[in-house]
């Protein structure tokens, strides 16, 4: 039953969330400030993550091809489908959830526990749309961009992977990059990443929003949105994967 | 003026307001008291519209919140200033900006004339010098002035403090308390204080609500509150021995 009407109080919320903003300038200004909170400081880590993954990917499957027939080009396919598929949307996503989702629900939660809201509201301002919809802005656009990034640096990882390990030739690697090149599959992650990018600005909104109580709450709060944001991006991974593949 | 008739407001089967009638007056500050936990905040909150009531009549200068438009409602909240308990100041923004956030968001002055609003109210609150300050880095007393100025830059008709002195030391209390007063016989506000703060109801209390139990069981002035033997005001009000003294010196008097 509570699930049920979280549900319901969730949908609430982007009703107001989806409002016009009440003033356009201060809502821009929001945006970019969001985009370089939610986006721009987490490069660092997708960066990290996507080139080491990269690197382990065509490692393993290195490692797993003994076979003489199979040929070598085919690590790089695989550590290719492997990061534009999953690991550049999917896994970064998760890494995101963790990150900001938790960012999110904690600032968002303490403006609650410290009456902020409450001030926002009282002088007219719709606070939802003030303090969410600018976070949906940021995310939506500009986590594609993280997934590009991750995308080619998780390649670049494959090859570096080459010349560090000796396993495979890197000249084979690039070939299997280049073999069977289809560009809706880049497509098919960045429509994943659009769809994660908006459950992890409001997922994590939510929790923050109605929190009740004090610190401890705000802590307690931020785990449950991290948890539920995970949840609900491999949930739907299921089924975009089912709906745009198959 | 802020009149207020019947009103109830329950939590799940907790009811805390059980039918409270009131009235505020312009140009007066008027105080709300009462002992924890018997429905003063949430009447205030209830005041400002932040809760619904369940039952009863909220009007301000005679028109009641309920039969407003929305666009009426979007105009008495440009009305309203609250100094909230724990300031409730922005803290990612100076105390510059937080002063001027209800000017940016709400009117389409040029950035000079705000900036020289903002200079006006700050100054009126004595606090200069801070304007590139955030909110963690001053005193609680200084977040106090500032939470006051950002209340009172749109000049609103109506200012509501819910225990502006709850923290503070007795002097920054008393500077805190007549700030408010002056301020309300300056622009002629209605002005609506909750407090624990018996030196505040005598030094400023021109209409003093006693709530007990989400109803109203006392209505005066500071004045009326020496002379009172409304024995649940006289019990809360002259609990510690000082307070008992002053009573009895003043009834001798």
């Amino acid at each position: 039953m509570n699930y049920i009407k979280s549900i319901g109080v969730y949908v609430i919320m982007l009703k107001s969330v989806f409002k016009k903003p009440q003033k356009r300038k201060i809502f821009w200004e929001a945006v970019f400030r969001e985009i370089d909170d939610l986006g721009v400081k987490s490069m660092g880590i997708v960066a990290f993550i996507a080139f080491f993954i990269g690197g382990v990917v065509a490692i393993q499957t290195a490692l797993n091809l003994e076979d003489p027939i199979i040929p070598k080009y085919l690590i790089g396919f695989a550590t290719k489908r492997s990061v534009i598929l999953e690991f550049s949307s999917t896994f970064i996503m998760v890494i995101l959830a963790g990150k900001v989702g938790s960012y999110i629900t904690s600032s968002i939660g303490a403006m609650r526990v410290s009456e902020q809201i409450d001030a926002l509201e009282v002088m007219g301002v719709n606070s939802l749309n003030y303090l969410v919809l600018p976070k949906i802005i940021a995310t939506v656009f500009f986590y594609p961009f993280l997934v590009l990034l991750a995308m080619f640096l998780g390649i670049l990882g494959g090859w570096v992977s080459a010349i560090a390990t000796g396993l495979f030739k890197k000249q084979d690697y690039i070939v299997g990059v280049q073999l069977d090149f289809e560009p809706y599959l880049i497509c098919y992650s960045l429509i994943k990443s659009v769809v994660f990018a908006f459950l992890i600005a409001t997922i994590p909104s939510y929790f923050g929003y109605y929190v009740k109580g004090g610190s401890l709450e705000v802590g307690s709060a931020s785990t449950r949105a991290v948890v539920w944001t995970i949840v609900m991006i491999i949930f739907t991974n299921y089924f975009l994967t089912q709906m745009l593949l198959s | 003026m802020i009149e207020v008739k019947k009103i109830y407001k329950s939590f799940g089967d907790s009811p805390v307001l059980k039918g409270v009638d009131a009235s505020f007056e312009a140009g007066k500050t008027n105080l709300i008291i009462g002992k924890s936990g018997s429905g003063k905040t949430v009447f205030l909150k209830t005041l400002l519209g932040l809760h619904l009531p369940d039952r009863g009549i909220i009007s301000y200068n005679g028109q009641s919140t309920a039969a407003m438009s929305l666009k009426e409602k979007r105009q008495l909240k440009q009305d309203l200033g609250m100094v909230f308990q724990g300031s409730a100041l922005f803290d990612s923004l100076t105390v510059e900006e937080n002063v001027m956030f209800p000017l940016k968001m709400f009117t389409s002055q040029v950035y000079s004339d705000m900036l020289d609003r903002v200079n006006f109210v700050l100054k009126r609150v004595n606090l200069i010098n801070s304007n590139h300050k955030f909110p963690a880095e001053l005193s609680g007393g200084m977040q106090k002035r500032v939470a006051i100025a950002r209340a009172i830059v749109t000049n609103p008709k109506y200012l509501f403090c819910d225990e502006p002195n709850s923290g503070l030391d007795p002097r920054t209390s008393i500077v805190i308390d007549n700030l408010i007063q002056e301020i309300t016989d300056e622009y002629q506000m209605t002005t609506v204080i909750n407090t624990h703060d018996m030196n505040s109801v005598m030094e400023i209390g021109e209409k003093i609500i006693f709530l007990q139990e989400g109803l109203k069981e006392w209505e005066g002035t500071n004045e009326d509150i020496f002379k009172t033997d409304n024995e649940a005001v006289v019990n809360f009000v002259y609990s510690s021995n000082l307070f008992k003294k002053v009573r009895k010196a003043y009834l001798e008097e």
